[in-house]
């Protein structure tokens, strides 16, 4: 047996087996995240639940057909994307106008003061040959309303866009202007699947 | 001054390449970490629509995902062009969605459980009937987080 210096192992190969699996978790690994709109879904009916009540003038109806035609309370609207707007309008309300919905105000605990809060919900009702893209069309013009209406109570209360204040004003903000879209049951308008 | 001239080796000097796996397992490590394997293959196409408003999923363990489109080139001829789910590995029915959200909150650890965020993805030409009917069958298995699948717009 000999003794003394073992000799130096050959690192190289090492190498080369290491890069062998970086390129197998290269080619398999995917870094971009799903993204999209998030809901929440409300809980199923039960069997004997009476509908809630609420003051038509509250309720801003959005309709949208099996040709993908949009009707917001009883008016044809020819572009999605006047949609974003025309909610802004209902829900925040600044003319106090008769016909769009109503304010409450509320004690709002993390931001220690009374707010005032719209009564305001928009229901949304598509048909079964509704295509997706229109969905989800009118789900982002809604979501953008609303965000834009949480940053302009930002912007004015804290002189920061929503995404950069702390959580609980977040929080805050969150009941100050909460979004109140609701999908009305399913029904089937249309006749066809 | 002559003195200093004579200490020219003929033959370069040979590098030393042990650091050289560190170095590159540093990088394996690192997409060890942030990857997860790509999904099940799709066997529907599925083309996302667009919208300004996305935000972005966290946590991918804690998403599922519900496939809903045309079926692909190869089960076209089998299937037609009806718009078909695929939950997993395979096509399902709209009844099957329970089922499914039972398996996948089994297969994670209990205070997971209703944090998962189920993620519609769903081709834009895709008529509501269909997605309509899986978020029935997702409220009635108490499936409530939702994330419509979409891609960044500009606005």
């Amino acid at each position: 047996m000999a003794r003394g210096k073992t000799p130096g192992l050959n690192t190289g190969s090492m190498s080369d087996i290491s890069f062998l699996l970086l390129t197998f978790f290269l080619l398999t690994s995917s870094i971009n995240t799903d993204q999209g709109l998030q809901r929440k879904l409300p809980p199923p009916l039960k069997q004997n639940t009476e509908d809630v009540k609420m003051h038509k003038r509250n309720v801003m109806v959005v309709l949208v057909n099996m040709n993908d035609q949009i009707m917001v309370n009883s008016e044809f609207l020819p572009d999605v994307n006047a949609l974003k707007d025309k909610t802004k309008e209902f829900i925040s309300n600044p003319t106090d106008a008769p016909n769009m919905s109503e304010k409450k105000t509320v004690y709002v605990n993390e931001l220690g003061r009374e707010e005032v809060v719209s009564k305001g919900v928009v229901s949304l009702q598509n048909d079964r040959g509704t295509s997706y893209e229109m969905y989800i069309a009118v789900q982002n013009q809604l979501t953008a309303a609303f965000n834009e209406l949480r940053d302009q109570y930002s912007q004015t209360h804290f002189g920061k866009p929503f995404n950069n204040l702390t959580e609980s004003q977040r929080k805050g903000v969150q009941k100050v202007v909460p979004v109140n879209i609701s999908e009305a049951e399913p029904v089937n308008y249309g006749g066809n699947k | 001054m002559g003195r200093f001239k004579k200490e020219i080796s003929k033959s370069t000097p040979d590098l030393n390449m042990g650091s050289m796996s560190d170095i590159i397992f540093m990088f394996l490590f690192f997409f060890m970490v942030i990857t997860t394997m790509r999904e099940s293959t799709l066997f529907v196409t599925i083309q996302l629509p667009k919208a300004t408003e996305v935000q972005k999923l966290e946590k991918k363990s804690l998403v599922a995902n519900i496939n809903i489109g045309e079926p692909n080139k190869l089960y076209v001829a089998k299937l037609g062009h009806e718009p078909r789910i695929q939950l997993n590995d395979q096509f399902a029915e709209v009844e099957d969605v329970g089922e499914f959200v039972y398996t996948e909150k089994e297969g994670r650890p209990e205070g997971d459980r209703n944090k998962i965020t189920w993620s519609l993805k769903v081709d834009k030409k895709v008529k509501m009937g269909i997605v309509t009917d899986v978020k029935q069958e997702m409220r009635k298995a108490n499936a409530f987080k939702v994330n419509y699948s979409s891609t960044k717009a500009i606005k």
